[in-house]
């Protein structure tokens, strides 16, 4: 590990406390009081975002979740049974995998993976839900409801829901539902009752309407497993706690592999919960740069894409203040992205935050910029990403190649290249979307049943 | 807002009132002329533009000429989370059909200009705020405006509305439900104006069979946490309902029925549907 501490007069000092910190190597534990850290930031603002713009109707069931939380995180038994599912039923830590033959296309810098593909039901999801449905069982609640979009959450939902035995209602889009019915079966597999939703634009945010009018009316003992880090307070402060352990994990990981902290972070952003959790690990490392990659569906300029930090403006939607795609009369516009996961028109508040104060840089990719790094990663590495990690790779092959042009204009040696490190979460695996790349490349015989399934967007 | 109350006033009033006094709520004056005739009041929601601005201005007139004291003008918006299905489809017809925010100012205006009854307006809070809170308030009060109701606003987050709303002397009409701790009971009866709209039910806008229990029990603490007037509004949709809460209630609120009557018989339903709704208002021991 490369520390540059070597002329520290006075370990402790206000100086040189800045110092290091200037020069990006200041480890966590060396935080002193009053410097600025964002980490653990707990709500609920972020700056001008977050809040709590709810019926006051939700709000007592929302004191009841943050105070439930609260004991819950300084309780040693509840961490120890988040570490214990963790290991034993998702699978952590997930591994840290170098993409030798992928850097290759990110400008000949090193790219390492965060894989979440390989965590219990295939994506970061897994983290998040496991703590909500603890905190259910806590607070004394036998049923949680939840909304998903393309079933990823619906499907981590149910699967928490089945291992402490609550209730699970998902409610989903009837237009997601028909072009997921998969999904909609794993879910039904799974135990849970999944509710298709036919109000407003039949997708993501109007699923999430209608769990807030379930909860608003079975709030006694219903919890609602929000799947992203967005929401009314405490959920974007708590959803990034439960997913705090892919950055922690992954900080240790690259240091034990290559001795020191990477240069960029990518990952991909929909409301923005496998990224908050991987950025958190390195918010107080000004050396790392941090990106955020949003989805550019069709391209920002066409208006089809989700694209909500770079092109949103602040609004209130769904409980929080945040970047929002809303029109000139605050009507929330409806969000396209190849990728459902990442089709939703809010972004959580810390993001706008990080945005704002320029900690993260939030860019778009666009649905044949991820495609084309989809394609790569599965026949460079033999891995199939999900189509939203896929934003994640197309940016970081940007970020490698930039990172390769500022070496070369310095008059850099290649070598110097090879030494930048890029590190991606791969959040999720891409066995779901099979059928919408199999479209998107082509390969499909015309007549078969596939082809059918693939032209309605089924994501296997 | 004025800093010399006088020191002789009555100290058991709460804060609400004042503001009353200092800004001459248009909605307390309407609640408290229905009081004055030994009745509660009754407040009719209608969604603007639906199914036209027209329609809804000349239903609004309709409302005030067949006994509401109050009109609740409601917003049309993409995500309306406290309502049922009945709103819900009405609001998606009204943007459907090109209804723009500005045009509730129409409304407003249409309704002030022909009857004397208190119109406010019923909103989520994004379209306020991408308009600007204060440039939203003003264009309000130009209107003839007494207020706002706010159904995804809690006091918590209305430090700009409340200075707004004082700016410009309008009503601002928070909520109050069953589940509201006394201690958020009485910082929201405190910031509100006008009136505190107590929710009924835990659930959502929609006509149910009866009216819940919990209601007379949320009117009681919003009046022992000071509020002077407390009108109650989520699932009353008939004259037997208003009648069982006039008892106990400053005023009614009925939206849905009346969102059902324009949308099957036009303005002559909602005119007829009110007058046999405002039956229910006088208490039988007033």
């Amino acid at each position: 590990m490369v520390r540059l501490m070597v002329n520290a007069p006075a370990a402790g000092s206000d100086e040189s406390a800045v110092d290091a910190f200037l020069q990006g190597d200041r480890p966590q534990e060396h935080l002193t009081q009053g410097e600025p850290s964002l980490r653990h930031a707990p709500g609920p603002y972020f700056g001008n975002y977050g809040g709590r713009w709810m019926p006051e109707s939700l709000i007592a069931a929302l004191d009841e979740l943050e105070d439930t939380f609260e004991k819950a995180k300084a309780d040693p038994e509840f961490t120890a049974q988040i570490a214990d599912l963790n290991k034993n039923y998702s699978g952590r830590p997930s591994l840290l995998t170098e993409a030798k033959r992928f850097a290759e296309h990110a400008g000949g810098v090193r790219v390492f993976l965060k894989r979440e593909d390989l965590n219990h039901t295939g994506s970061h999801k897994i983290n998040n839900v496991l703590g909500q449905a603890l905190l259910a069982k806590r607070m004394g609640k036998t049923r949680v409801i939840a909304e998903t979009g393309a079933g990823q959450h619906g499907v981590a939902s149910a699967t928490a829901a089945a291992l402490l035995g609550l209730e699970c209602v998902v409610y989903m889009g009837a237009e997601d539902c028909r072009r997921q019915s998969l999904n909609v079966a794993r879910m039904e597999l799974l135990g849970a009752t999944v509710i298709p939703v036919t109000s407003g634009s039949q997708t993501l945010k109007d699923a999430i309407n209608e769990a807030l009018r379930d909860w608003v009316a079975n709030v006694g003992n219903t919890h609602y497993l929000l799947g992203t880090a967005a929401g009314a307070h405490p959920f974007p402060a708590m959803v990034r706690y439960f997913h705090e352990v892919i950055g922690e994990e992954a900080r240790a990981q690259i240091l034990d592999q290559t001795g020191r902290l990477p240069d960029a972070v990518c990952a991909c952003i929909g409301g923005g919960s496998n990224a908050i959790g991987i950025f958190h690990g390195f918010l107080d490392d000004p050396s790392v740069k941090i990106y955020g990659f949003e989805a550019g569906g069709e391209g920002v300029e066409t208006g089809r894409h989700a694209a909500t930090i770079t092109l949103g403006k602040p609004g209130v939607l769904h409980g929080a203040r945040s970047y929002l795609m809303q029109d000139d009369d605050g009507q929330t516009i409806e969000s396209h992205s190849i990728s459902a996961g990442l089709d939703y028109p809010g972004v959580g508040p810390e993001h706008s935050y990080l945005a704002d104060i320029g900690r993260v840089s939030y860019e778009p990719i666009t649905d044949s910029e991820a495609m084309e790094a989809f394609r790569l990663l599965c026949r460079t590495e033999g891995i199939i990403p999900a189509i939203e990690s896929a934003h994640a790779l197309a940016g970081a092959m940007k970020v490698g190649q930039r990172l390769a042009a500022e070496v070369a204009a310095a008059g850099g040696a290649a070598g110097e290249i090879s030494e930048k490190i890029v590190l991606v979460n791969l959040s999720g695996r891409g066995d779901k979307d099979v059928a919408t790349a199999a479209e998107w490349f082509d390969l499909l015989d015309k007549d078969s049943p596939e082809a059918e399934i693939a032209k309605e967007g089924e994501q296997l | 807002m004025s800093t010399t109350h006088d020191g002789a006033q009555d100290t058991t009033k709460p804060a609400a009132q004042l503001n009353d006094a200092q800004h001459a709520s248009k909605s307390a004056a309407a609640i408290d002329r229905a009081r004055a005739q030994g009745r509660a009041a009754l407040i009719g929601y209608l969604p603007a533009g639906y199914p036209s601005v027209e329609a809804t201005i000349a239903a609004g007139i309709a409302l005030a000429e067949n006994g509401a004291d109050l009109i609740e003008i409601g917003i049309p918006y993409s995500d309306p989370v406290m309502d049922g299905q009945v709103i819900q489809a009405a609001t998606t017809e009204a943007l459907a059909n090109g209804f723009h925010v500005r045009q509730v100012f129409d409304v407003v205006r249409g309704i002030t200009s022909k009857t004397d009854a208190a119109v406010l307006v019923m909103t989520y809070w994004n379209p306020v705020v991408r308009m600007g809170v204060d440039e939203f308030s003003r264009r309000l009060a130009e209107a003839g405006g007494a207020g706002l109701i706010t159904p995804d606003l809690i006091p918590d987050e209305a430090a700009e509305w409340m200075a707004a709303s004082d700016r410009y002397g309008l009503d601002r009409v928070f909520l109050v439900a069953p589940s509201s701790s006394p201690e958020r009971m009485k910082r929201t009866v405190e910031a509100s104006r006008g009136f505190v709209y107590a929710v009924s039910i835990m659930g959502v806008t929609g006509a149910r069979t009866s009216v819940s229990s919990a209601a007379k029990d949320v009117v009681a603490a919003a009046h022992a946490a000071g509020a002077e007037r407390v009108c109650v509004g989520l699932g009353v949709s008939n004259a037997g309902h208003v009648r069982e809460i006039a008892e106990y209630a400053d005023g009614v609120i009925v939206g849905t029925a009346l969102v059902a009557a324009i949308r099957d018989g036009g303005v002559d339903a909602v005119a007829s549907l009110t007058k046999d709704l405002s039956t229910g208002l006088t208490r039988e021991e007033a």
